[in-house]
């Protein structure tokens, strides 16, 4: 742990690099006429071209959210790019037609796409601006009947499932951010886990943004049959650029009856310098549906760069006994400003949901946690327990806490705990004391006090964090 | 091993040591007695380099280094260890994580190799003896949920784990009962050895019943007023502080 967090001073952001690779980009703007462009460059049925109109004009009609805490300069919309892809002669058959320089990109992220050399265990759909570029282990998931592909592949060999779960837990009219997503998404990753199968392995998805002044707009669809089960990883990075970049991403998760999804990210979108400048705006509508009976859908989330974060992983608690859980660890450093949180919706009966969300500010960072537990009239027995705790480190920074709760029957129960935390002068000392540095004493603190979510993070993606939350808190203790 | 020079220092902006001489040898055991406020913690903690305490003069030479010129965690990787007063918690830390990193900084520090988990763990178990420390303890939080016997125990166990040179014992003995006590001057004394020395830092006589001090300094308002062998404590415990003080209202 001390070496790596040496090696690390001085690096920043080290996935800040860009990959040069000839890309098939539309020109700025966005009208119905770039929405058919995209819909017919991806080959899509005629239902679907018709869907992502739907929303465009919907969009149309909505103005962009601001009832967050977060600041940030007005977006123009028209000065976007909305499809950028890395030509590709034609369609793939195997891994090895990939363009090497993507495999390379790849490499350097820390992510092989090449089978023999992963870990197994994990399956990759790499994502480079908006284009999935790679699914590995696709024929060994095919062995159980698993889909797991792009989302383009998917809308050509299984229309019919997406057709079915498209929209069905966020629908295209859901805010003004998902229904950008919803007209002009290009790619994403799409999962369907068939009747009473645990899925062997963790399935993972890669974004990457590379192409400058282009938004990002991806769409991921995990859909678990009764009875099966996924986890799933998300990982994120992008190049340094001055400019801000819009990245406006939807995920939608499906579990049946008895079934489990579990959702991991870790987000570490460029966060711009240390003066608040470029970065990632990252505008995420994230929300799983309980659909069935005795289901349950966890999120966690370790949340480290984005410039701006707005983001609400939600679960609606529809079947009966179902469960939603939702473990979060947020830092902000320098100027970043994150608004997140979640939704818990309790429709079933005897439905649970329990919330650890953890916010780290330091620099001048501001976070703040958003939460609404809602039990409805109908969601008899059900629980919530909520536990809020905040760090500051420094004193240039600012935490808030937003939880809204609203219960309509008189037999469930709420629980909230929050609590606002300051690292002492005196904790740093005490660690300085027994031989170890401030950097390191800090990220112990700080590792100690995110445990509670880390531990629901796979392992290698816990490892993975507890590094990020190093770097990103790197040099805000002078 | 430690040579203090006319030591001054000042928190948030109020001296209270005015001029502290004091040299200790290895093999020695210290005590630093005297009243409520006349800076004994102030001295355990400038020693071993707390933040908030600015020296204004004078001079510290560890081993012939210049102590007041290095960070903390220096200090501590040199042999210096202070058993706090307030030991502080760091929640979801456990002991073992938190021991077993400073114990490799300060192996590191001094060129040997680093212990694995295996080897730490073996080395934790052995030294938890020496305090009675229960085996459901590794996994603790530092110090979270301790009760302050607990706490000034696990102060003694680190130093038993980081092997210093100079143990500097601030108020090691407040808030424990007869039994506590006894076990941590256990501890201290096991740890006893003709390389190290003890600088006890305490209000009362009692703890000096169990670590016998080779020598004893009275510290009143921010300098050593008397010091002498163990008995001077002694002297104190039946005649208070203040008697100490007319002696020096007289001298004056």
């Amino acid at each position: 742990m001390a070496e790596t967090i040496e090696e690390l001073v001085g690096k920043e952001y080290k996935y800040g690099f860009t990959t040069d690779i000839e890309a098939d980009t539309i020109p700025p703007g966005l009208s119905e006429d770039v929405v058919r462009t995209i819909s017919k460059k991806k080959n899509e049925p005629e239902w679907l071209t018709e869907w992502r109109l739907k929303a465009y004009r919907a969009w149309l009609t909505m103005e962009e959210p601001h009832w967050s805490n977060l600041k940030y300069p007005p977006i123009n919309y028209q000065s976007l790019s909305y499809y950028s892809a890395p030509k590709q002669a034609k369609k793939l058959n195997s891994l090895n037609e990939v363009d090497p320089i993507l495999l390379e990109t790849y490499e350097k992220l820390g992510i092989s796409l090449t089978e023999q050399k992963r870990l197994s265990g994990i399956a990759v759909d790499a994502v480079f601006d908006s284009v999935s570029v790679a699914t590995t282990f696709k024929e060994t998931l095919k062995e159980k009947g698993i889909i797991f592909c792009s989302f383009s592949d998917a809308v050509q060999e299984h229309p019919d499932l997406v057709k079915k779960y498209l929209g069905s837990v966020v629908p295209y009219s859901d805010n003004f951010f998902a229904a950008l997503n919803s007209a002009v998404f290009s790619d994403g990753s799409f999962c369907y886990i068939p009747k009473g199968v645990r899925c062997p392995m963790e399935l993972s998805t890669y974004f990457r943004i590379n192409a400058s002044n282009t938004g990002q707009f991806e769409r991921t669809l995990i859909i678990a049959d009764e009875g099966a089960y996924v986890s799933y990883l998300e990982g994120c990075t992008a190049p340094m650029r001055d400019e801000n970049q819009l990245h406006a991403a939807v995920v939608e998760l499906i579990a049946l009856e008895k079934a489990e999804v579990k959702y991991s990210t870790v987000q570490n979108w460029y966060a711009g310098d240390k003066d608040g400048k470029g970065g990632i705006y990252n505008f995420v509508t994230k929300r799983g549906k309980c659909a069935g009976a005795y289901s349950k859908i966890s999120w966690t989330q370790v949340e480290t760069g984005s410039a701006i974060t707005w983001k609400y992983p939600s679960v609606i608690l529809l079947g009966d006994n179902s469960i939603g859980e939702f473990y979060s660890v947020a830092v902000v450093n320098n100027r970043q400003d994150a608004d997140t949180g979640t939704k818990m919706q309790h429709i079933g009966k005897n439905t649970r949901s329990t919330i650890v969300s953890k916010g780290i500010s330091a620099g001048r960072g501001n976070n703040t946690y958003r939460g609404l537990v809602n039990i409805g009239k109908n969601a008899t027995n059900s629980r919530n327990y909520t536990q809020c705790d905040s760090m500051l480190i420094g004193n240039k920074c600012s935490a808030n806490t937003f939880p809204y709760i609203e219960v309509k029957n008189s037999t469930s129960s709420v629980e909230h705990e929050a609590s606002t935390s300051k690292i002492g002068e005196d904790q740093i000392f005490y660690c300085k004391q027994r031989g170890i540095n401030t950097e390191n004493a800090i990220s112990m603190i700080i590792n100690g006090f995110a445990k509670e979510v880390f531990k629901n993070l796979p392992m290698e993606f816990a490892v993975e964090a507890q590094k990020l939350l190093g770097i990103s808190l790197e040099g805000s203790v002078g | 091993m430690i040579e203090i020079k006319n030591l001054h220092a000042k928190v948030a902006g109020r001296e209270i040591l005015k001029g502290i001489n004091l040299n200790v040898k290895a093999g020695e055991v210290h005590a630093i007695m005297g009243p409520n406020g006349s800076g004994k913690s102030t001295l355990a903690q400038v020693l071993s380099g707390h933040p908030a305490y600015e020296v204004t003069d004078g001079h510290v030479l560890f081993e012939g280094q210049d102590l007041l010129d290095m960070e903390p965690e220096k200090r501590a990787h040199a042999g210096v260890f202070l058993a706090f007063q307030y030991p502080v918690e760091i929640p979801g830390v456990s002991n073992s994580y938190f021991l077993k990193a400073g114990l490799n900084e300060i192996r590191k520090s001094r060129g040997e190799e680093e212990l694995d988990s295996m080897q730490f763990l073996k080395l934790l178990k052995e030294k938890m003896k020496i305090v009675e420390m229960d085996s459901s303890f590794i996994n603790r939080p530092v110090n979270e949920g301790f009760s302050g016997g607990e706490k000034k125990r696990n102060e003694i166990l680190q130093m038993a784990v980081l092997e210093p040179k100079l143990a500097i014992l601030d108020e090691t003995d407040s808030g424990l009962d007869i039994d506590a006590l006894k076990i941590v001057a256990e501890g201290v004394n096991k740890l006893k050895s003709p390389k190290n020395a003890t600088i006890v830092v305490t209000h009362y006589q009692r703890l000096l019943n169990y670590i016998v001090p080779d020598f004893v300094h009275v510290l009143v308002n921010g300098r050593i007023v008397k010091s002498g062998g163990k008995e001077l404590a002694l002297e104190l415990e039946a005649n208070g502080y203040d008697f100490i003080k007319e002696e020096l209202l007289q001298s004056v």
